[in-house]
């Protein structure tokens, strides 16, 4: 029996954060040490082979449907005219110009209907060049004629013309790059940057959802409510979870980094404002931030649950949030120092895709440790209400309160 | 963790727990009605009472898991339960552990809860594995062995930390017989260590075996709360008497209410004690063959006074022109 029940002395009262790393622990070597974590790491393979897949069908897609063309309905020696000057722009312009084929050499006097041309058996003729290079008449659906025109009056120009004048050399000064084109290629960096955080956040932070679903389901959530504030389970759980996320970015990042360094490219885009080791900080410290924020309302949501079919339910409008989300953030990108893009910074939830976005178009740094302290302050006022609204829905907890302590002081004062 | 456990938990006040007009309602049904209890420090104190009387949410009550609507109480002289987790152990009535965890990581981690670290709950757990016949399931994980297992290992668990008050609720249930002594042994040990152990349970058989002191809980109320020899007091001793004649003037004797099956008579011991009744069957001349005064059992006096606790409440509740 337990015969030495006073022995050895041990710990005394956790503290809530003390307690949440205690569950946070639990949940992170269950996770981590389970089967199911594997095929969590394999989780974003399948979106690159569907990529992959997708990709090698479009491409022979692609080239099995050859290039829209334009049909040449002219004179002879017109028609020839044209193609030549088709060929000659091309070598100077690329080869943007819509491509030519002959589909009649006319015979002086000869006419020809361009639309029942069009309707023969050539699908890839878009539309019919007809006339002569000096009034040429182009037929065919109204989008696509109205594109080509530019083309087809350069190129029948060129054909009136005959040889090609000598055109002047450009001589070229380069410099890293101009103000516009900074802030453009930057807000690229942003956007791939806010991108990155929105897809791992909703990729990430729905699984919270279920996270007190078996602790409910097991009644474990009694032994852990007897013994730790509540507070510290959210905490804890969602703690573990991050460190699990962060695990499985940490994976993925490692082995796209050796696929492209044994690729050998170069980081297509430009560098951020704060540089790339600060902006990889701070989006390490935003995802976090996005995902505790998240987390806590939807671990909230969750907790509330009572059947694992209600948690599926739910996390279709659970998506549906986080895409305004990243949708506002977003637009609040494209808005530098405006009140929407203040708003977004201020609005908690979708504060850390805003910020990110700005360190990589800004590069000051005081701005960052301020949203970093106000999500953090969301976070806590998050987790409180969510494990507030636990206690009092699902564990059936009233609130004693100060009233119900101050009576108990004084009871317990007139007692003695 | 911090601080020093056994200062922190040291409590040497005479009540382990107190608890005055704690009331709980749920969706506007009264699970508890102000219920008062104070538990002697180093007793063994079961909460009697029929299942739907209100232990278990009192229980919950006072260990914090939910608070009170009113009322108020005190355990190990914390006004929050939290403050003093670090000294209590809690075996919950719907049992629940981690299907994926070992034995031993189970039992680690129910005293890491409680502010245990965790290497020291891992020696512990397997010593108290090794104590208890469990050894060979150390490694076991809990989806691995059977509910009454799996139960002693949230037992195990439940005391791994060393703590100064246990409370189990029902904890016998889902145990077989023999399972059911070993546990009744552990709280015996548990007791003598100083520990204070409070169970709550339907069995009064298990109550009147290991505890000092009872509270019956009927109807979401205390009507009883003190030593089992006083509740036990509280029913007359029944009087058993065997007499050759059947009929006589000496009957009148008898209390109006004592009841007969041929020679044999049931009766509660009158108030004026067995001696005038007996001279009055001696002269009337019953013939006395064989009479004994029984004692009343907790049972009995569980039956007594909860039922008729029961039948108050139900009474309290009927709306008033029913009531009339």
């Amino acid at each position: 029996m337990i015969s030495d029940s006073h022995g050895a002395p041990h710990g005394g009262r956790l503290s809530t954060l003390a307690a949440a790393w205690v569950v946070a622990r639990r949940d992170f070597t269950a996770i981590l040490f389970s089967r199911t974590f594997f095929f969590f790491l394999l989780g974003p393979l399948f979106p690159v082979i569907v990529g992959a897949l997708a990709g090698s069908v479009g491409g022979s897609v692609e080239r099995s449907s050859d290039r829209a063309e334009v049909g040449v309905l002219m004179a002879g020696a017109d028609a020839d005219a044209v193609l030549r000057a088709r060929d000659a722009l091309a070598d100077r312009l690329g080869q943007d110009l819509p491509g030519l084929v002959v589909l009649q050499r006319l015979a002086p006097g000869e006419r020809a209907d361009p639309a029942a041309a069009m309707a023969g058996k050539q699908a890839n003729i878009a539309a019919v060049l007809s006339g002569t290079p000096s009034a040429p008449v182009l037929t065919g659906p109204r989008g696509q004629i109205e594109a080509w025109r530019g083309d087809i009056a350069m190129i029948a120009a060129q054909a009136e013309q005959g040889a090609l004048r000598p055109w002047p050399q450009v001589h070229l000064e380069t410099t890293a790059s101009s103000q516009v084109s900074e802030r453009k290629s930057r807000r690229g960096t942003a956007q791939a940057a806010q991108t990155l955080l929105f897809l791992l956040t909703m990729m990430l932070a729905g699984m919270v959802l279920s996270n007190l679903v078996e602790e409910k389901g097991n009644k474990i959530i009694e032994v852990l409510a007897a013994a730790i504030p509540m507070e510290a389970v959210f905490y804890g759980k969602l703690f573990a979870m991050l460190g699990v996320s962060l695990v499985g970015i940490a994976v993925w990042a490692g082995v796209g980094t050796g696929f492209y360094l044994v690729a050998g490219s170069a980081l297509p885009l430009p560098s951020p404002a704060v540089g790339w080791p600060l902006l990889i900080g701070l989006g390490v410290l935003y995802f976090s931030m996005a995902y505790l924020l998240l987390g806590s309302v939807f671990l909230s949501i969750g907790s509330l649950a009572a059947t694992v079919r209600e948690v599926q339910t739910l996390s279709m409008p659970v998506t549906m949030m986080q895409l305004l989300l990243f949708f506002f953030a977003t637009y609040a990108m494209t808005q530098p120092g405006s009140a929407i893009e203040v708003a977004a910074a201020l609005f908690p939830f979708s504060s850390p895709f805003t910020m990110l976005a700005r360190a990589a178009q800004d590069a000051s740094i005081l701005p960052h440790v301020a949203a970093l302290a106000w999500q953090a302050l969301w976070v806590v006022l998050l987790v409180r209400l969510g494990s507030g609204l636990f206690r009092s829905r699902v564990m059936k907890s009233g609130a004693q309160g100060r009233g119900g302590k101050r009576r108990f002081t004084r009871r317990a004062r007139e007692g003695a | 963790m911090t601080g020093n456990a056994h200062e922190g938990a040291r409590f040497d006040g005479p009540w382990a727990i107190e608890a005055r007009g704690l009331v709980k309602r749920f969706e506007g049904v009264t699970a508890v009605g102000g219920v008062d209890l104070s538990v002697p420090t180093g007793s063994v104190y079961g909460i009697l009472g029929p299942n739907g009387a209100g232990k278990t949410t009192t229980l919950r009550m006072m260990l914090g898991i939910i608070d009170p609507d009113s009322g108020y109480r005190r355990i190990l002289g914390a006004e929050r339960p939290h403050d003093v987790a670090h000294a209590i152990g809690y075996l919950p009535e719907e049992r629940g552990l981690y299907p994926s965890m070992k034995a031993t990581e189970a039992i680690a981690f129910l005293g890491a809860l409680r502010g245990l670290p965790l290497k020291e709950g891992r020696r512990r757990a397997h010593e108290l594995l090794e104590r208890h016949g469990l050894g060979y399931a150390a490694d076991r994980q809990i989806r691995q062995l059977s509910k009454g297992m799996a139960q002693q290992v949230q037992i195990l668990g439940t005391l791994v930390h060393r703590p100064r008050l246990v409370v189990f609720d029902e904890p016998f249930s889902g145990l077989d017989a023999l399972n059911q002594g070993k546990l009744e042994a552990m709280m015996r040990g548990l007791a003598a260590d100083g520990t204070t152990v409070i169970f709550s349970t339907h069995v009064i058989a298990h109550a009147e075996r290991l505890c000092d002191e009872v509270a019956i809980i009927a109807g979401g109320k205390v009507p009883f709360a003190g030593p089992v020899d006083v509740a036990r007091d509280r029913i007359p001793p029944q009087v058993r008497l065997e007499t050759r004649a059947i009929d006589g003037p000496w009957r009148a004797a008898l209390p109006a209410d004592a009841c007969h099956e041929g020679r044999f008579w049931h009766f509660p011991l009158p108030a004026t004690g067995i001696e005038p009744l007996l001279r009055a069957l001696i002269e009337g001349e019953a013939g006395i063959l064989s009479l004994s005064i029984e004692r009343a059992g907790l049972h009995d006096a569980f039956v007594a006074i909860a039922g008729e606790a029961a039948a108050r409440a139900l009474e309290e509740e009927k709306p008033e022109e029913l009531r009339r």
